[in-house]
């Protein structure tokens, strides 16, 4: 007898799509981020299959703390451009202005946790009852016990003790008027299953992924990106150095690794043999020991 | 590298056991001997450990994701862990063995190929493992391992680990499930996890690693009844796909071809495959789990909700469903009430009929007299929905014979149902 089996990626590609055809169905006004990253570009990608040949029934949102890597933002225009997509762009920045968010001062100033103001402002004002991220659950601890139908409160507000069991395919999208979803279509995924995609289906990515020279210091022995949005100590000397990144983020608390990876085949042999994790050079997680636990709870991604 | 990575398969599985029996010391092994943990996450629990005066690293630290649970040393609720070899991609639901263990487990076991069940070799059979194999054979797992842990605490002794199995054995005959194997191990020295214990050369099976990477998946699924339940449908009038009306939705059983007599329920109107479709590419057939679209060679009336099926095999219709529900809410049944019922793509409304009996999870007695349904209650009821249901019994398909029951005021899930 033939055997009907599907490969892990196919499992995993067929049950992304699924939830991604779910939100279409059960939600009336959805958006997906984009940051231009790796893992929203591969949800991007999958939004196309899930809906072909029709348009994806998705608008995208960005939030931009305006401290960004101006690659990924060429990359971001670039694509939104080439798909026909809608954008809509929150601006850390315009919140600061405003008078909503106090930005933070000092050596170590980011402005990632300021995004969720920003992203709870966007989500009220284009009234969105789903907002989909690329958030795995192999990311951090915290999100290892995210739903991939998960609610949020008026306020916008993560209660990971009373979480609604999620089981088998069906999912609970019902809710409050004010409340919204935040929905993980990827969430199985693993790093080395986001790059083996990308390999398979020859998606599109960033610049800054690949290895490339750049000028660079060092922070708490972290590599970080030389840039006008970090206050450097003087004994924070620049330097050229061949890297990439393994994730994106923003400028002030991305960090870099050496590396002289300049193809997708290659990345996975770095990814394969590496010993730290993904998040391991990201300064926002270092925080405290639950420092994204924290932040989810208050709207972030 | 590429190519053997591109063809490995998925596997998910649960593991369940005591507080005590070594569950968070046997997925830190499993992580750690595949290299799932990385140094900096190694290095985090190291400085807990230390913190909290213990004299070893504490693994279990890396199965608890919530700050209370850290701090209280409790796993509230079920984490999902990866780790693969060259052959397979696993997932593990690890859920909490003492903690509102029933509503967690069923959970956890939902999705699941496999479950784990571990026994401490020196307590042998204890009321959860009970519990456990009644859970995991309740929620059509198809394979257990039964796992006797603590090995180098009874000396390795062969006739503990063989009369364990034969009392497990006897107990499981009442259950129902296909395939169940035995392994002694020791999570905390590593025998027998993923390398071959020296210890136990009496012992001729395979390692529990060797077991996760060669139980035969490719089975679990429903090959044979062919149930297409739609999701949603796709329209484009580009000029590319001018005219398009596929139905999209994921492949709940058998095996649809091109050309397939299919037959469209409730509404019964029959027509033929005209193209499979998976995005841009067309294929010759979608077994489960596909995500696919497809598209009729008539113009039928279809929506969501509607099931896609063949001639000659159908689902039952009814509105009068038998259910086992596994009462997940910490408010009680209301059998006045009317709750709602998700069903693959359908949502109506039901009423209670009866509440037939309750499950004794102990003793697998039906307990006729107690008509209160709690949390973690198991309880055999009779609903009514609002309009007919197409499903399956859930021994027979776990999707399509599955279903959970929503409260309307809260919108919170309150139970979960398996279609008798």
């Amino acid at each position: 007898m033939k055997s009907y089996r599907l490969t892990h990626l196919q499992e995993l590609e067929a049950e992304a799509i699924f939830v991604l055809r779910e939100v279409a169905a059960q939600f009336e006004h959805s958006a997906l981020l984009f940051s231009g990253g790796k893992d929203s570009v591969v949800m991007a990608h999958l939004a196309k299959k899930a809906f072909f040949p029709a348009e994806i029934p998705f608008s995208l949102i960005h939030i931009d703390t305006g401290h960004n890597f101006k690659e990924t933002i060429e990359f971001r225009d670039n694509y939104i451009k080439k798909n026909n997509f809608k954008l809509i762009i929150g601006s850390v920045q315009q919140s600061i202005d405003e008078g909503d968010l106090t930005e933070e001062v000092g050596f170590d100033a980011s402005r990632n946790a300021l995004q969720s103001i920003t992203l709870l402002d966007v989500i009220k004002k284009n009234s969105f009852d789903c907002v989909m991220g690329g958030a795995r659950r192999d990311e951090e601890k915290s999100r290892a016990k995210e739903r991939f139908f998960s609610h949020r409160d008026e306020l916008g507000q993560w209660d990971p003790k009373s979480q609604r069991p999620e089981l088998w395919n069906v999912f609970n999208g019902k809710k409050k008027a004010g409340e919204h979803f935040r929905v993980f279509p990827i969430s199985n995924w693993t790093e080395m299953d986001v790059w083996q995609y990308i390999l398979a289906e020859n998606i599109e990515i960033p610049s800054i992924y690949f290895a490339h020279k750049r000028a660079v210091f060092l922070r708490d022995g972290v590599t970080m990106a030389a840039s006008e949005f970090i206050t450097r100590r003087d004994t924070e000397k620049v330097f050229e150095e061949e890297i990439r990144f393994r994730t994106i983020g923003d400028v002030t608390c991305t960090g870099a690794v050496v590396s002289s990876a300049n193809s997708v085949e290659k990345i996975i042999e770095e990814v394969a043999a590496t010993r730290t994790t993904e998040r391991g050079n990201r300064a926002d997680d270092k925080r405290s020991e639950s420092a994204m636990e924290d932040r989810k709870k208050e709207g972030y991604f | 590298m590429k190519n053997s990575y591109l063809n490995m398969e998925l596997m998910r599985f649960s593991t369940a056991g005591n507080v005590d029996d070594g569950k968070s010391t046997l997925i830190g092994r499993l992580l750690y001997d595949s290299k799932a943990i990385f140094q900096d996450q190694y290095e985090s629990i190291q400085e807990i450990s230390l913190r909290n005066g213990e004299e070893q690293v504490n693994l279990a630290l890396l199965t608890d994701g919530l700050k209370e649970e850290r701090e209280q040393g409790i796993t509230i609720d079920v984490a999902y862990r990866y780790f693969a070899t060259p052959k397979r991609k696993f997932i593990i639901a690890d859920t909490p063995g003492h903690f509102q263990y029933t509503k967690n487990m069923v959970t956890g076991a939902s999705t699941c190929n496999l479950s784990i069940i571990l026994i401490d070799a020196r307590k042998g059979i204890v009321e959860q493992t009970k519990r456990h194999a009644f859970i995991a054979s309740l929620l059509g797992v198809p394979h257990l391992i039964f796992a006797i842990n603590k090995m180098d605490l009874v000396e390795f002794d062969a006739d503990t680990f063989y009369q364990i199995k034969s009392e497990i054995e006897s107990f499981v005959a009442k259950l129902n499930v296909k395939d169940i194997q035995f392994v002694p191990i020791s999570a905390l020295k590593g025998d027998n996890v993923v390398e071959e214990s020296k210890n136990m050369d009496w012992y001729r099976g395979g390692t529990l690693m060797y077991l996760l990477e060669n139980v035969h998946v490719g089975s679990d699924y429903n090959h044979v009844d062919c149930r297409f339940p739609v999701q949603h449908v796709i329209r484009s009038q580009s000029s590319e796909a001018p005219d398009y009306c596929g139905y999209a939705g994921r492949v709940f059983g058998g095996v649809f071809k091109k050309g397939d007599e299919v037959v469209v329920l409730p509404s019964g109107e029959s027509s033929k495959i005209n193209t499979i479709k998976l995005a841009e590419k067309s294929i010759e057939e979608a077994f489960a789990p596909m995500s696919v679209s497809m598209t009729l060679e008539d113009n039928l009336d279809v929506s969501r909700g509607d099931m896609i099926v063949r001639v000659s095999n159908k689902p039952t219709v009814s509105e009068d469903i038998e259910v086992i529900f596994v009462w997940l809410s910490e408010e009680p049944l209301n059998s006045t009430k009317k709750y709602i019922v998700k069903h693959s793509s359908n949502e109506v409304k039901c009423s209670i009929k009866e509440m037939r009996y309750k499950i004794d999870i102990n003793t697998l007695h039906r307990l006729q007299e107690d008509k209160v349904v709690e949390m973690n209650d198991i309880a055999r009821i009779a609903i009514v929905t609002s309009k007919p249901l197409l499903f399956d019994r859930y021994e027979r398909n776990r999707n399509t014979g599955s279903l959970i029951l929503i409260d309307e005021a809260t919108n919170k899930t309150v139970a979960a149902g398996m279609i008798v």
